[in-house]
């Protein structure tokens, strides 16, 4: 491969060449991954991008030999500094791993061992390697701390890992990652599991220490936003063959694989809504490895350009540009290419609903909700009675209006209360204090005393596709037994409404009999709406329905609830910790900051100023997929505070990078007063001591580069 | 496992021919078998399981003698061409007593001397405590709470006391015979039913279809005995299984001490007692075939419940 690299000359630090790499299962190989070939320089990322099980985790595991029992590596070799890696007894590549190559799993709490001190842990990293004595092995992890901006490094090495936060755990990892200076270092989805805000400050890490150190990385993401960020090379995989590979910029500029257009035309862009953009998603889901064909395009049976002509043999890479080459037999035309097989397109007419709704009555309205869990403590004076009781305040005085026929998208970050708001909603937790009218209705009960007429009007659509549906049951089943309940239509109708409701979610009646494990994950979540759609409810509430999903399956499922809307006119809370979704999806925003909303409004208000500091700083961190759009750098200090103990005053207060600057005395009052609601437009209020004129006067965050 | 070959995105998901049904008949019972089939051990075990349950559903037509029928002038005979399997020390034939000791174990419970119902007596106790111990560990489990102590601390009690002893304390309590034995089984096998129960309902009340169904305003015992109850299957038949291998040895063990069925009947148990006597004067017959009886039984259904969890496992 030729690169456009500063240094053309270096040899590269890993080479993979024609790796294929097979499981032994009882129905014979399987071939996770085929033919892929990519090089790592010194000092550059590369960036492995794709949908789940198009074995990318195959290859990070592939260039270490770490296939466990049943993994072969089939063909190819893996060059590192020159040595081929494909081969090498158990001992030898132990030498590597850990010194020379290094590794980042996406869980730092599986990476950590919970029972061993942190430092314990750093310091055989250094011992098992080198000779070095533990003292000096020690002082050289507390050193390596600190390049990783650990605060209070030496304490950190006395702590166990349930004593730092995930995004501190992951800092540890990384620390113990360089510790031996690697010349290559392996990232497995290393911040999937974060929180975005935490997830930028890693990226920046990262970042800052591929510059120093000079080492070769290799970052495996399923996010192109993230992969956006930090790679300077990208190699797209998809069913276990790289399909596309070329610098971030060509890639993103001119995707010269179907596949690779499919998923940057998948994923809504920060800004976009539904009211002027579209999302495309891409026909069909990954074959499982058996059913890939073995002698015509992988990517053919999805493919919108396909011809007979892909149809022959599987293509080999064709170069585009220098460093650009595609698994496509069109790719250097692809842009002029007519499509075989066009994807209908769906113009929604949301535009009509919404500004219906903005004058309709109301549906939903929350007023100083208050949802507390009490804490429970073994102490003697707390099993006595006596003595303070304590709460966890997950929802504290959360006030908000939902028109009929509008969409309140709610974002927050873990542990925001986002999810415990909409349980106290339906009824699933009970509300500690304040009033929730529905409907005219006061519905402060919890669910199981509520009149049947009300619960039917309200309806939930769950996060995790593999646990949304009943295992035992049928599709057909689970989508009768609200009709039934509710009584929606007639006995001897139901069959026929199911398979309305089922045609309602794009599926055709031979899922009746399913049952749930022969679905995809994107079909189970169509399940759960059509369930959700069963009792024809007034208002879906929808907790993170597609985080789950990969890019392209969520285009499809966020296009339905969108028709749904349209075609039904429901009500709908959408809550998302993605950004760009919420954004595309709602009609109002709700941002929750520990249990509290600080900023609501309309969806274009909240993107733009004025802000609120933390939507300004949840802006500067979400991944944007294009390189070429800027940010503005907020990352935010500290960790979240308690909800146990939530600050005074202004609960963002002891993380609020705005308040020194903005506010006279340092922002003093904002550590002692509750701040008040500012109003800027309509519906738009932001609570926050800064005035709204200061706050207009912040600079917008996000720069793209089309822009 | 059957893979789906449709498509998750808009147009393509409604065939041409509108979506017409296609039933597979036995689906499940087939998937189940296939399960069964997958693990050699399983299969071994089954075979096992399934010898002793023909020999004792054709036991009459499997031997010419009745299992009293008494011959003087044989006793304690080692196997011959008459007595495939020897005599005991009243010359009765030890094949006609062991296929018929095996009815009373797995085909039939005797409730009195002329009515009995289908299903062995070994089957009969784990059934029973399998509907108690279940109710029980959902209600602990969905509930918990005080109710769950209490329900708790009780089945503790219980299982604090040594199993033998317990079964002892019951059969004097309430005297031999095959409904007393049912009995007593239930009650040793209940709070460990109840347990696993409990600990699955546990997990399983946590998801997310647990979840809709409250929202749709499901009482709480369809939410236990439709939603929860089926999930939890997989391990109660295999925890079953091997509950009754334990059943049968609870038999063994009552007949052996004399606390088993009523004397002249067939009673694995007992034969073993009453042919311990003559071992040593070299007719072991009557001891061995149902020593190795009970032992072939109960390691027969262990090799089957360790293949049947090891192969559903591997599918999940």
């Amino acid at each position: 491969m030729k690169t456009n690299s500063p240094d053309p000359l270096t040899p590269p630090v890993l080479a993979v060449e024609h790796l294929t790499i097979a499981y032994h299962t009882r129905k014979g190989d399987v071939e996770a991954a085929r033919d892929v070939s990519f090089r790592v320089r010194e000092g550059e990322t590369v960036g492995l991008v794709g949908e789940s099980g198009c074995g990318k985790s195959t290859i990070a595991f592939g260039i270490v030999n770490f296939l466990g029992p049943n993994g072969i590596v089939k063909d190819g070799e893996v060059v590192f500094q020159g040595y081929n890696l494909v081969g090498r007894s158990e001992r030898d590549l132990k030498k590597l791993r850990g010194d020379r190559i290094s590794m980042v799993y996406q869980d730092p709490m599986q990476a950590l061992n919970p029972s061993v001190r942190l430092g314990e842990q750093l310091i055989e990293v250094l011992t098992f390697h080198q000779d070095i004595s533990t003292t000096e092995a020690g002082d050289r992890c507390v050193e390596m701390l600190k390049r990783v901006h650990m605060p209070d490094p030496e304490e950190v090495m006395r702590r166990y890992t349930h004593q730092i936060s995930g995004g501190q755990q992951q800092r540890v990892v990384i620390a113990m990652a360089m510790l031996n200076n690697p010349a290559l270092l392996i990232m497995d989805e290393p911040t999937t599991a974060l929180d975005v805000t935490v997830e930028a400050a890693v990226l920046d890490l990262l970042e800052e220490l591929k510059t120093d150190f000079r080492t070769a990385n290799v970052f495996i993401t399923h996010n192109l936003g993230v992969v956006a960020r930090i790679s300077d090379y990208l190699c797209v995989m998809y069913a276990g063959e790289l399909v596309e590979r070329g610098g971030i910029t060509e890639i993103f500029n001119r995707p010269c694989h179907p596949y690779t257009m499919g998923l940057l035309s998948c994923v809504p862009k920060l800004g976009e809504s539904k009211r002027d953009s579209i999302l495309y998603p891409i026909r069909g889901r990954v074959p499982p490895p058996p059913a890939r064909p073995a002698h015509e395009c992988i990517f053919a049976p999805r493919c919108n350009f396909a011809t007979a002509e892909c149809r022959q043999a599987r293509p080999d890479m064709l170069t585009v540009d220098a460093g650009h080459s595609a698994r496509c037999i069109y790719a250097r035309e692809i842009d002029s290419r007519p499509r075989t097989r066009q994807t209908k397109r769906r113009a929604l007419q949301v535009e009509a609903v919404s500004r219906a709704g903005a004058s309709a009555e109301e549906l939903l309205s929350l007023d100083k909700l208050k949802v507390y869990y009490p804490q429970e403590s073994n102490s003697v004076v707390s099993l006595l009675g006596v003595g303070e009781k304590k709460f966890v305040k997950a929802v504290d005085d959360v006030s908000v209006r939902l028109a009929k026929g509008r969409t309140l998208g709610v974002v927050g970050e873990s542990g925001c209360g986002k999810s415990t708001l909409v349980k106290g909603i339906i009824g699933l937790e009970q509300v500690t204090d304040g009033d929730i009218e529905f409907l005219g209705i006061d519905v402060t009960r919890s669910v199981s005393d509520r009149d049947t007429r009300l619960i039917r009007e309200m309806q939930m659509v769950f996060q995790n596709p593999d646990a949304t549906l009943n295992p035992s049951y049928s599709v057909g089943k689970q989508i009768a037994r609200p009709i039934r309940k509710f009584k929606t239509v007639a006995r001897n109708q139901v069959k026929d409404e199911v398979f309305r409701l089922l045609r309602a979610v794009r599926l055709s009646g031979t899922y009746y009999d399913r049952l749930p494990r022969q679905l995809s994950g994107g079909e189970k979540q169509r399940v759960g709406i059509a369930r959700a759609l069963a009792s024809r409810p007034d208002l879906i509430i929808c907790d993170e329905p597609v985080s789950a999903l990969d890019v392209s399956v969520q285009a499809a499922v966020i296009n339905l609830l969108l028709d749904i809307q349209e075609s039904f006119g429901s009500s709908m809370i959408f809550i998302a910790h993605d950004l760009s979704v919420v954004r595309f999806f709602s009609d109002d925003i709700a941002v929750m900051y520990l249990g509290q909303i600080v900023e609501v409004g309309p969806a274009d208000a909240i993107y733009t100023p004025p802000y609120h500091p933390y939507t300004e700083a949840l802006l500067s961190a979400v991944p944007i997929p294009d390189p070429g759009a800027e940010q503005t750098e907020i990352r935010l200090g500290g960790n979240v505070p308690s909800a146990l103990n939530p600050p005074p005053g202004c609960r963002f207060h002891t993380r609020c990078p705005r308040r020194k600057e903005m506010l006279p005395n340092g922002g003093h009052i904002c550590e002692r007063e509750v701040p008040p609601w500012r109003t800027s437009g309509k519906g738009h209020r932001i609570l926050c001591h800064i005035p709204i004129e200061t706050l207009n006067q912040i600079e917008p965050v996000v720069h793209t580069s089309d822009a | 496992m059957e893979t789906t070959t449709s498509d998750p995105t808009a147009e393509e998901l409604i065939p041409p021919d509108g979506g017409t049904m296609r039933r597979v008949p036995f689906k499940r019972i087939r998937e189940a078998a296939s399960i069964l089939f997958a693990s050699r051990v399983a299969v071994v075990g089954l075979a096992i399981v399934l010898f002793w349950v023909f020999v004792a559903i054709f036991a009459p037509l499997l031997t010419p003698y009745t299992p009293l029928e008494q011959d003087w002038k044989a006793p304690n005979q080692g196997p011959s061409a008459a007595h495939p399997l020897g005599t005991d020390e009243l010359g009765r034939d030890l094949w006609s007593r062991l296929i018929y000791g095996a009815r009373v174990v797995l085909v039939i419970l005797p409730m009195s001397e002329h009515y009995w119902l289908p299903g062995g007596t070994a089957l009969w106790g784990v059934f029973v405590a399998l509907l108690a111990g279940t109710t029980l560990g959902l209600l602990s489990g969905y509930f918990g709470g005080w109710l769950d102590e209490v329900v708790m601390r009780l089945l503790d009690a219980m299982m604090a006391v040594p199993i033998i002893l317990l079964f002892l304390i019951i059969m004097a309590a309430l005297g031999a015979s095959a409904v007393n034995v049912v009995i007593a089984i239930t009650i040793v096998g209940t709070p460990g039913i109840a347990r696993l129960v409990r600990s699955l309902t546990l997990d399983i009340r946590t998801r997310e279809y647990i979840r809709a169904a409250e929202t749709r305003g499901e009482n709480s015992f369809y939410i236990m005995f439709v939603e929860i109850l089926p999930n939890a299957r997989g391990p109660i038949i295999v925890d079953a299984m091997l509950r009754v291998g334990y059943a049968i040895f609870a038999m063994g063990t009552l007949g052996f001490l004399g606390l088993g069925m009523p004397p002249p009947s067939p009673d694995w148990g007992s034969m073993v007692a009453k042919g311990r006597e003559f071992i040593l004067e070299g007719s072991p017959w009557a001891s061995l075939w149902p020593s190795l009886a009970i032992a072939s039984l109960v390691v027969g259904l262990n090799l089957l419940a360790d293949g049947l969890r090891e192969e559903s496992m591997r599918y999940q």
